[in-house]
């Protein structure tokens, strides 16, 4: 009986622990979602306290789409918007589209967080360093 | 870049005259406080005698997008006709505090901050009607910010064509040397939008680069 109420109190213990939530986000996972779909999940994570690390990334269209989507989001004294880490897409051309004049547009590991937890120290072409806190 | 532009660059200079643009477009962009409308006032003035708007060292001064159409700018040889747009600073997060470091009150900090993120959007959406933009970045500011990142992938993803402008070079911590080798496959040009240091340089590339 007694050793039931010490494992109670101990799990009880472990949830209230604070922390910090971190989603990863597999490419594959992200590459059968549309990027409405994308963008909705990242804000959802992001506001519900996450800081959210997308394997691939997201093309340099659903960058733009999510800092708008953010913006339209922000209320004083409750969100006032992400920060968001990215390495800069690599463009690759294949003989076939050096022939036809067309680049792949290859997008890198992302994460955002949101701007009152995720907060950028460096960042460089292969190098991102940030500071994340717990939410205030 | 597509077909029609891959032949174009590889024209002999006399050819490239026969398809040389006589009209664009362009968005002058960037981060809040990065001198967008001080270098929109600059263009303007000197090839129209005339100004776009205000700027404060508040940031989101511009809080809505900006037109000037017909800013005919000669240079080297080459003209274009601009229609000019000085979009409002791009930014992932806005917080009315920060206005309130800058002494407004509750009321005002959260009436700009509002306005600052339809600002924000309204930029995002001009990007869609574009014929290319010049990206201003403060010199003295680290260049590898995540709103730089996202509008070069833009520019690149759409093919059109980008100019960075280094601006600010009058700061004595000014380092466009940071910017070139943020962005290697980009033109960098160093300017100072106040003082109009290299801007001569600036209408060429311009006339160049859209035209």
């Amino acid at each position: 009986m007694s050793k039931k109420k010490t494992k109670k109190k101990r799990t009880k213990k472990s949830t209230n622990q604070k922390g910090i939530k971190i989603d990863l986000v597999s490419g594959d996972r992200l590459s059968t979602m549309a990027s409405m779909e994308k963008i909705r999940l990242i804000l959802d994570m992001v506001r519900n306290g996450s800081i959210v690390i997308l394997e691939r990334g997201l093309t340099p269209e659903e960058e733009a789409k999510l800092i708008e989507m953010t913006m339209a989001e922000i209320t004083p004294d409750d969100f006032s918007g992400i920060e968001i880490e990215s390495y800069p897409c690599k463009q690759r051309t294949t003989f076939l589209g050096k022939l036809l004049g067309k680049t792949t547009i290859e997008t890198r590991l992302t994460v955002v967080g949101a701007a009152n937890q995720l907060k950028t120290l460096k960042r460089d072409r292969d190098f991102i360093s940030a500071l994340v806190s717990a939410r205030s | 870049m597509g077909i029609i532009a891959r032949v174009k660059k590889n024209l002999p200079s006399w050819a490239k005259k026969i398809f040389k643009k006589k009209k664009a477009r362009i968005g002058i962009y960037g981060p809040p406080n990065a001198g967008k409308t001080t270098l929109s006032n600059r263009i303007i003035r000197d090839w129209s005698g005339d100004t776009m708007g205000p700027v404060s060292e508040i940031p989101h001064e511009t809080r809505r997008a900006r037109r000037k159409e017909g800013v005919v700018v000669n240079a080297n040889g080459a003209t274009i006709a601009l229609d000019i747009i000085d979009t409002p600073g791009l930014a992932t997060k806005i917080d009315f505090h920060d206005f309130m470091a800058y002494g407004l009150d509750e009321d005002e900090a959260k009436r700009r901050a509002k306005e600052a993120t339809e600002g924000v959007i309204e930029a995002i959406k001009w990007l869609d009607d574009l014929d290319g933009i010049l990206l201003i970045m403060d010199a003295a500011e680290d260049p590898f910010t995540q709103v730089n990142v996202t509008v070069i992938g833009n520019m690149e993803a759409r093919e059109l064509p980008l100019l960075i402008v280094a601006n600010k070079i009058d700061l004595p911590e000014a380092s466009p040397a940071r910017i070139k080798s943020a962005f290697p496959q980009h033109t960098v040009i160093p300017i100072s939008a106040l003082e109009g240091y290299n801007i001569d340089k600036l209408y060429e590339s311009i006339a160049n680069h859209f035209g």
